[in-house]
């Protein structure tokens, strides 16, 4: 073994340690890793929510996530490359109250919906979560309708919009933008439907087969076009994305 | 007189009577020569909501809702008006039939949910209220909703993207069911009453916080009480509106509901932003 690879492999080694300590990676991270080096760019990252219900003990457990996630709130926004095609792009963070959607992650997400509408740019939308966010109440509940008005004008306009459906999708976030993708990608075995299955199980009175909601069943009920397997979701949205691209 | 007032949960209440007028008791009252229109086109027929087309004072409209019924069997049969995505896609059908024949849609949210079954999941509950979402945010004629018994969950939305929400006084709208919220934040469905309080879901609450346009008063005791009288406030309201929307430019009209949800951000517009 040459000085370098040995060098190389040292380096890849302590990479890897570096990640793994950072265990869980934030929405932010993840993007930053997937998009070709150094080319992710964060945007709108000053909102957030704000406690429109003045709903007991939400204030705290705002705090408590942003400083578990290092994030401002559920959804992580910005632009960068995918194997040299500009694309703008936000991700859910499950761990930050379940990716619940309320006001700032609607507004961030509507925010990146505009902006990839105006530069004429492909859009994705990475979900991970539980549904609309309880402590807003009804201000949670519009904002499904105020993004998926967003994912229309932009669609319209003939945007490309690619949806990927990770663990978890459901509620509010799967019955509104994560379902409207031109093309939907999920995650091997991820999670996603409109009612979680305990709420189901109660109301039909009988357990759920294995596999219920998952991935697999989505895709073999017409309602994902393709699952990506672990480490491949790099190279299958740069597919797509030159597929796409504009010849002039 | 003035009525004393009522807490939110004894609105609920009200909102859930038995009782309380459906879909069917306000399409006889409001509008003449009802036509039932049935079907998805893609292979069913969901009773929890009613659709058709009839006339308002002379003007052609169409009319979808959610459909309770007045005893267990008839509840049964249009499963306490919980839709599955037959009936949402029912709905977008008809709204883009009245897109084309350009008649304003007239939406009654009275739904505790989208039906959470297994056959739902199978068959698109999310993309079929996704879908309508999206759809209703384009559609080229005016959208006026009222809900008039109780509004949950993107059930509820999934026919209520509209130019003009106008709640009756005693009508809820919630992002869930207070049995469900209470179920969710503190694993106890039986503090729903306590729910209620904090949920911000009465016609009042969400006209203070710009998410409804119009509360439509009801006599005491409820718009049970006095139909006829509930009614002729209604029917006062769509004589005042319907002219006007159905003047403005299509253009006009769909950028006014776009930026109607796209100023949804919280306590009146006042999404914080760090110096």
């Amino acid at each position: 073994m040459s000085f370098a690879q040995k060098r190389h492999t040292m380096m890849s080694f302590k990479r890897h340690r570096e990640q793994s300590a950072h265990e869980p990676k934030n929405a932010n991270e993840y993007l930053a890793d997937l998009f070709d080096d150094g080319s992710w760019h964060e945007m709108e990252s000053v909102f957030e929510s704000v406690d429109p219900l003045s709903f007991p003990g939400y204030q705290k457990k705002l705090k408590d996530a942003k400083q578990m996630t290092g994030i401002p709130d559920a959804l992580c926004a910005g632009y960068g490359t995918i194997g040299g095609v500009k694309v703008f792009a936000a991700k859910l963070d499950k761990n930050f109250m379940m990716g619940s959607m309320g006001t700032a992650v609607g507004e961030r997400l509507t925010r990146v919906v505009e902006a990839a509408g105006k530069y004429h740019v492909p859009l994705i939308i990475f979900s991970a979560s539980g549904g609309a966010r309880m402590q807003e109440g009804m201000f949670s509940l519009m904002q499904m309708a105020k993004t998926s008005a967003a994912i229309k004008r932009f669609q319209d306009n003939g945007g490309l919009y690619i949806s990927v459906l990770t663990h978890p999708t459901t509620g509010g976030v799967s019955a509104s933008f994560a379902m409207l993708g031109d093309i939907i990608l999920a995650e091997e075995n991820a999670l996603i439907g409109f009612a979680g299955p305990r709420v189901i199980e109660q109301t039909i009175g009988e357990k759920l087969p294995a596999g219920f909601q998952r991935a697999e069943f989505q895709m073999e009920h017409g309602f994902v076009d393709r699952i990506v397997a672990d480490g491949q979701m790099r190279k299958e949205l740069s597919r797509i994305l030159k597929l796409h691209r504009r010849v002039s | 007189m003035r009525q004393k007032k009522l807490t939110p949960y004894e609105r609920l209440e009200i909102a859930r009577d038995i009782n309380r007028p459906k879909v069917t008791d306000y399409i006889d009252a409001l509008f003449e020569d009802f036509i039932e229109l049935s079907g998805d086109r893609l292979g069913k027929e969901d009773a929890s909501i009613l659709g058709g087309i009839a006339f308002f004072e002379g003007m052609p409209v169409t009319v979808i809702g959610h459909r309770k019924g007045s005893n267990l069997e008839e509840n049964i049969k249009y499963n306490f008006g919980m839709p599955g995505p037959e009936g949402y896609r029912k709905a977008l059908r008809l709204m883009k039939q009245a897109e084309k024949f350009h008649r304003p849609v007239i939406t009654f949210v009275d739904t505790p949910g989208a039906y959470p079954g297994k056959e739902a999941e199978e068959n698109g509950q999310s993309i079929a209220i996704a879908e309508n979402l999206a759809e209703m945010s384009a559609l080229k004629v005016p959208i006026i909703t009222i809900v008039t018994g109780e509004g949950n969950s993107g059930g509820a939305l999934a026919i209520s993207v509209a130019d003009k929400i106008w709640m009756l006084e005693n009508a809820v709208y919630s992002v869930l069911s207070p049995e469900g919220f209470a179920s969710i934040l503190w694993k106890d469905a039986k503090r729903s009453k306590e729910a209620c309080e904090v949920m911000k879901m009465t016609a009042e609450e969400l006209y203070a916080g710009g998410l409804c346009d119009q509360v439509i008063p009801e006599a005491e005791g409820g718009i049970q009480e006095d139909f006829s009288g509930g009614c002729s406030q209604l029917r006062k309201a769509l004589r005042t509106s319907l002219p006007g929307l159905m003047k403005t430019n299509a253009e006009i009209l769909l950028e006014n509901r776009y930026q109607k949800y796209r100023h949804i951000e919280g306590e009146y517009h006042a999404i914080r932003k760090k110096a």
